[in-house]
């Protein structure tokens, strides 16, 4: 999950990273309350989980309170990136001598964590790294060391400092990575990290992305990061199922990320197109068959639906009393293909034939069948009309 | 035949008194798999489908020399299940359990690493060398025997793929699943590595799909070092929208992989053919074992 820019900040600021001072509002007057307490000039950032947020708008300056309740009052009814702006942060604007680069993200290639330091940063650091190399550095960690002091030294000596400077980055680079370790963060990056003119480090934005699977771990987070999707998307990951919604109109439902992508591409390959992606994940239970099918029949746009299983861990029996139970309890009447094969897939046939439904054995002709089927649905509603 | 294990690899299930160990344990026992011991602390002294439990990795490892282990615990208490096997000297670790911490698994695959163990997964469907031993979930009745070695990043595609090749004749020699996380053990490199010595091995099958760079890093390794036997892949996810983008950091440490259209140019360019669909693997592989 991603941190929001002020969320990010108060986890850095808990770590002992040094930050402009400032305060979150959510109403004009809020604002101009928060501009009162702090040093003009300031800086008004909507909070939005989107990235270019200056270009789209979302940054301002402001060089008085009153200034501030005006800006905060425009940008609490814009809507930055597709998001509306529900918060604000009001900063003292920081002379800015110089804008570097710090991060740590996971590198799957590598297998471990790496910092990343930049001497030039405030701008797409992919960028500086295609453009200017030489101005890059990464450290892969091993993670049983972490960032060490001499690593975070390393770092601060490439980015060009010496002394008391140094010596600042080290304590910052550290505190850092704590921070990201402490909140199982795929990435955390200060971008930029300004060297003001008095010679003082401050991260004048930051983000953070939290490891979705370790949110076991930050029990405060994860009530937040359920608040944050959308109800299908909540319905399905509170029972450790993956939905995404799509713009087609046939409804998937598959195991395993792979295969269900896989599913995605034949439905376009065969001119179809898919109304969402949903992984019931492995080992599946017939409560959350039944839930990924009212999650994906209940959409309105859905026309037909495709289920699509090959059962390893998970049990075409236990897939086929899903189904059974779905469609009991809902009434909807769409039309379902269903594909069924794998682990105990003699008994899922036998209960839904028992119900009068006929499960397919080959994936490509089960996903041809629900593309002319989804076909005809949208013919037949033309011709209504 | 195949590749890491044989019907002599003596196994171990962590987790073997859980609803999935349970199921698991007896249908590899009923493959063939050389199972001799169970782990689940709290259980030792219980049995389970006529298999001995024990508290700890060590007293499987001392008691019937288990060398490969098989993970079925849950999220939060797996890497450390998956540690204390690496420590009981377990040199075959395979990791079944979905969604563990990727700090949990960096910390697992590093100390693995040192001590010259393999790691296949996590979140995977594990390794059948068909007609042998299975330490994994794979639906085995869709698998059978012969010279084809699949490599996968998704479970049930790579069983669909392998379905695909039983019944169009082509068995397999092997089919590993390096797993879905973003931190694997076993990469797409290393596998392809022991496939192009495993002499029963005549072709490889490669599935994998979008976010990363494992299947570039192997499209790089087989145009650096060559590869003496035909490989075909299959790439998932080219009309899903990218995945979430991990920020800067993330971007730059991936050079802008990552992408289904990316990884097939990539593998392209090294040579490899690309199928469009599942059903057409066996095609191309017939036409490249013929030539």
């Amino acid at each position: 999950m991603k941190l929001m820019e002020y969320e990010a900040k108060k986890l850095l600021e808990n770590y002992g990273v040094p930050l402009p001072r400032r305060g979150l509002a959510t109403s004009p007057q809020e604002a101009y309350e928060v501009a009162c307490g702090l040093k003009p000039p300031y800086v008004v950032k909507a909070q939005v989980p989107v990235s270019g947020r200056g270009k789209a708008g979302g940054i301002l300056f402001a060089s008085s309170p009153d200034e501030v309740k005006e800006l905060a009052s425009e940008l609490l009814s814009a809507k930055i990136g597709g998001f509306s702006v529900k918060a604000l942060l009001v900063e003292e604007r920081v002379q800015v001598r110089r804008e570097l680069y710090f991060g740590i993200t996971v590198s799957r290639a590598d297998q471990t964590y790496v910092a990343i330091a930049s001497q030039e940063g405030g701008v797409d650091v992919e960028d500086v790294a295609e453009r200017a190399p030489e101005k890059v550095m990464y450290l892969r960690l091993d993670p049983w060391l972490g960032l060490q002091p001499h690593h975070a030294r390393l770092l601060a000596k490439f980015m060009g400092y010496s002394g008391d400077a140094l010596l600042a980055l080290e304590g910052i680079f550290q505190s850092i990575y704590e921070a990201g370790m402490d909140y199982d963060a795929e990435l955390i990056e200060v971008n930029p990290l300004a060297e003001t003119v008095e010679g003082r480090f401050v991260a004048l934005d930051a983000r953070v992305m939290i490891d979705d699977n370790a949110l076991f771990r930050h029990p405060e987070l994860q009530a937040k990061y359920y608040e944050d999707l959308s109800p299908e998307e909540r319905d399905a990951a509170r029972h450790g199922m993956a939905y995404v919604d799509l713009d087609g109109d046939i409804g998937v439902i598959c195991n395993g990320a792979g295969l269900t992508m896989a599913t995605l591409d034949l439905i376009s390959l065969f001119g179809g197109r898919p109304a969402n992606f949903l992984d019931v994940g492995g080992g599946a239970s017939s409560e959350n068959v039944a839930r990924a099918l009212k999650i994906v029949l209940l959409r309105p746009k859905v026309r037909a639906a495709l289920i699509n299983i090959l059962g390893g861990i998970t049990r075409c029996d236990e897939v086929a009393k899903g189904i059974l139970d779905a469609l009991r309890s809902t009434g909807i009447r769409k039309p379902l293909v269903i594909r069924l094969v794998g682990t105990n897939e003699e008994e899922g046939r036998r209960l839904l034939a028992g119900a009068g439904i006929h499960a397919m054995k080959d994936m490509e002709e089960a996903v041809k069948r629900v593309v002319e089927i989804a076909e005809e649905v949208r013919r037949h509603g033309d011709h209504s009309q | 035949m195949g590749i890491i294990v044989n019907n002599d690899t003596k196994v171990v299930v962590q987790g073997i008194t859980g609803r999935q160990g349970q199921f698991h344990t007896r249908l590899m026992l009923e493959y063939g798999t050389k199972i001799v011991a169970g782990v689940t602390p709290g259980k030792g002294g219980q049995v389970v489908h006529g298999v001995p439990v024990y508290d700890t990795v060590a007293e499987a490892v001392k008691e019937h020399g288990a060398e490969a282990s098989i993970i079925f615990v849950p999220a939060p208490f797996a890497a450390s299940a998956a540690l204390e096997a690496l420590e009981s000297g377990i040199k075959v670790l395979v990791i079944i359990t979905e969604r563990i911490p990727v700090k949990d698994t960096i910390r697992v695959i590093s100390y693995a690493k040192r001590g010259g163990a393999t790691v296949i997964g996590p979140n995977t469907p594990g390794i059948i060398v068909p007609g042998e031993c299975k330490i994994g979930i794979m639906p085995s009745h869709l698998f059978k025997p012969g010279s084809v070695g699949i490599v996968s990043r998704s479970g049930t595609l790579s069983y669909e793929i392998a379905a695909y090749l039983t019944r169009s004749g082509l068995g397999q020699s092997a089919c590993v699943g390096i797993g879905g996380d973003p931190v694997v053990g076993m990469s797409f490199v290393d596998a392809l590595r022991l496939f192009e010595e495993d002499q029963h091995t005549e072709a490889v099958v490669m599935v994998g799909e979008v976010g990363g760079n494992l299947e570039e890093l192997a499209a790089e390794h087989i145009a650096k070092e060559g590869y003496s036997k035909p490989v075909v892949a299959f790439i998932a996810g080219r009309t899903v929208p990218p995945e979430k983008r991990m920020g800067h950091a993330g971007a730059i440490v991936m050079g802008r992989a990552g992408s289904a259209e990316g990884k097939i140019i990539a593998l392209r360019r090294a040579g490899i053919e690309v199928a469009e669909k599942p059903s057409d693997i066996a095609l191309l592989l017939r036409k490249l074992l013929r030539a």
